[in-house]
């Protein structure tokens, strides 16, 4: 399967384990990434707060790449990417006027953006494009015994309506089910659709910081060996902050949370190693042995 | 008739008892309201369970609970939907809105929360100069605008669920702040600019909203309370250049250029001109505070000295910036506001 890719900013710049996992669970699952390397910054919902035409004359540009590539579809690794460019999407496809006004601002470039693109985070693609039984076919070190927190944040799953999430769609759920495939627990705990805290973490760092140590003190209550995020900027406040987020909250926190290839990575056999987990700030050592490089508590 | 179970979170303060669960069969079709069941309970099980209800028609917002976790109305929300929603596919759990006191059983305090933040909103016109002789014109599209915040029933379903109310019980909260935007949207208030200003230096104000869209999801008048604090924050910056207490602005301008210079962000940049650049006063303590995370970064190889430094830029990133000043040179700002305009239908034979 041919994916146009769109790997984001944040992937490429302060969680570079993202992008290095993504690319090395790509070919183990049969997916070549076409990435766009000229595509530029979704805005993530600032931008749009600033000025709405400039966001959507951006992810336009994004999508007229993707569209000129011969993927099936458009793929991102960043969920604030994927609610960010849906919401641009929905008004460009809602209003043919609007559509062509804004192609007018790409067209010095050659570029032209057709109506209708299909823009999936991995996790959706997991479930829907690759296929659960296809994925357990797939998993050569089961995550037996792992207790894995689903950590969804926002942008992947609400507004549920422009997400299209259904009874029969039912996205908020992949998460969990991708983590049953690969052979691993779920965790419930109260902050499974709860935000990072990271849109706020330089206008109110201490609600921000609450936000994320709230979610990790919960996960670690329900006794979970790790969290895993479909968005890197939910790892930057939880990860990367969550020193920091544990003063806050005032108790200690040592609570891994890996990206979604990295789980998925793992269970397909890779090393910790060339999933990047060194570059974490929370010792994923719950859920690597480092001494065997296998997966804890799975049989070996 | 169909047979539901509800359970619901009881609690009687005068009881000095802490909350419990309570199980109950109602029989009723599945088409009937969740109100109605918990009415049955009360009918014909318990009179003492507590919910507030008025009209039974989604119209007067008294009825606002959690459903299976969720905010919503009782009265707007089938048994059969309920039952098929809930975790174990069978018993609906009904509870009090959250992020408010309950004072007995699905009954939570409204005015020490919700109503307190309408009021502090100032939520009433407040026109300049003279009244016309006869009746104010506006456009009809400034109008339709704000009858989307307009359609509140203050049923607190926002309020209950608003994420940032949850750390800092402080925050304006989605639906003062989408009343603040049904008179700063409206054409015939005159105090706009004042009434942002307000919000603006409130630390708890529009800029503490974290982008949860737990609001849009949980109203059941399509309020969309977070798209009228982003409207806000696009009014107060783009209009009237205001700077808030919460360095909102700011970080939004330094996030915009940092895209515009370098295509991708450039994190290392974007914290210290959050606070006006590296060597402003102001970002001195914060980039102090931060140095034990930078450093920690640098450790782990997140990112390298050299990469802090120089970034990588697009390869066409001229083609970028030229995409920025095409648009942000226009006079005037376009925004497509989908409640105004709706969608396109789709021409027949097109594909979606």
């Amino acid at each position: 399967m041919k994916v146009a890719y769109w790997p984001g900013c944040v992937s490429r710049g302060f969680t570079p384990e993202l992008h290095g996992s993504m690319a090395k669970v790509a070919p183990l699952l049969d997916i070549e990434l076409i990435e766009l390397d000229r595509a530029c910054c979704s805005g993530a919902g600032v931008i749009s707060e600033h000025n709405q035409e400039l966001a959507d004359s951006l992810n336009a540009r994004t999508f007229a790449l993707a569209q000129q590539t011969d993927g099936e579809f458009m793929m991102n690794i960043c969920s604030t990417c994927q609610g960010a460019q849906t919401e641009c999407q929905e008004r460009l496809d809602a209003n043919a006027e609007y559509r062509e006004h804004v192609n007018q601002n790409i067209a010095p470039e050659g570029l032209s953006y057709e109506k209708g693109i299909v823009n999936k985070n991995f996790l959706w693609v997991l479930v829907e494009n690759i296929g659960l039984d296809e994925l357990r076919s797939r998993v050569r070190r089961p995550l037996t015994d792992l207790r894995v927190g689903p950590f969804y944040g926002c942008y992947i799953v609400r507004p549920s309506d422009r997400l299209e999430i259904s009874v029969d769609q039912p996205r908020d759920r992949y998460l969990h089910m991708v983590i049953e495939a690969l052979g691993a627990t779920v965790i419930d705990y109260a902050g499974v659709y709860k935000c990072c805290g990271f849109p706020i973490i330089t206008m109110n760092k201490q609600a921000s910081l609450k936000q994320a140590g709230t979610h990790l003190a919960d996960a670690t209550d329900a006794e979970a060996d790790c969290l895993v995020v479909p968005c890197p900027l939910c790892h930057l406040n939880l990860d990367l902050q969550q020193p920091l987020a544990q003063k806050v909250v005032g108790r200690d926190l040592a609570m891994p949370v890996l990206h979604l290839p990295q789980l998925v990575g793992l269970a397909l056999g890779l090393d910790p190693s060339e999933l990047e987990m060194q570059r974490h700030v929370v010792k994923p050592t719950s859920v690597i042995d480092w001494t065997q490089a296998v997966v804890g508590a799975s049989p070996a | 008739m169909g047979e539901y179970t509800l359970k619901l979170r009881r609690y009687s303060p005068e009881s000095g008892e802490a909350p419990y669960w309570q199980e109950f069969k109602v029989d009723l079709e599945g088409h009937r309201s969740v109100l109605e069941g918990i009415l049955q309970v009360r009918d014909r099980e318990d009179g003492t369970v507590g919910i507030r209800c008025s009209c039974r028609a989604a119209i007067c917002g008294s009825c606002g609970v959690r459903i299976n976790g969720r905010p919503g109305l009782a009265c707007h929300t089938h048994l059969d939907k309920a039952a098929a929603a809930a975790k174990d596919g069978e018993t609906i759990v009904v509870e009090p809105m959250g992020n408010m006191p309950v004072i007995k059983d699905l009954i939570v305090d409204m005015d020490a929360v919700h109503w307190n933040k309408i009021q502090r909103v100032t939520p009433w016109l407040l026109p300049d100069g003279e009244p016309p002789e006869r009746e104010y014109i506006v456009p009809h599209e400034a109008m339709v605008d704000v009858t989307q915040s307009m359609a509140c029933i203050q049923c607190g379903a926002c309020v209950s669920d608003c994420l940032s109310m949850e750390v800092d019980p402080g925050f304006i909260g989605p639906a003062a702040l989408a009343k603040a935007y049904r008179f700063v949207g409206d054409p015939r208030d005159g105090q706009q600019r004042e009434r942002l200003e307000d919000l603006a230096e409130d630390p708890q104000g529009m800029y503490d909203c974290t982008h949860c869209f737990n609001c849009i999801d949980a109203c059941p008048k399509g309020v969309a309370p977070m798209n009228q604090i982003m409207r806000l924050r696009r009014i107060a910056g783009a209009e009237h250049g205001i700077d808030d207490e919460n360095n909102g602005h700011r970080h939004e301008t330094a996030f915009v250029k940092n895209i515009e210079r370098n295509g991708l962000l450039h994190e290392a940049d974007l914290l210290p001109d959050s606070y006006g650049g590296k060597m402003h006063p102001r970002a001195l303590p914060e980039l102090v505070g931060s140095l034990p995370v930078i450093a920690r970064a640098l450790r782990r190889g997140k990112v390298t000295p050299a990469k802090a430094l120089l970034h990588h830029k697009l390869p066409d990133q001229q083609a970028v910036r030229e995409l920025f000043e095409r648009v942000e040179s226009k006079p005037e700002r376009y925004e497509l506001n989908l409640y105004i305009v709706g969608v396109d239908e789709d021409p027949p034979g097109a594909s979606a």
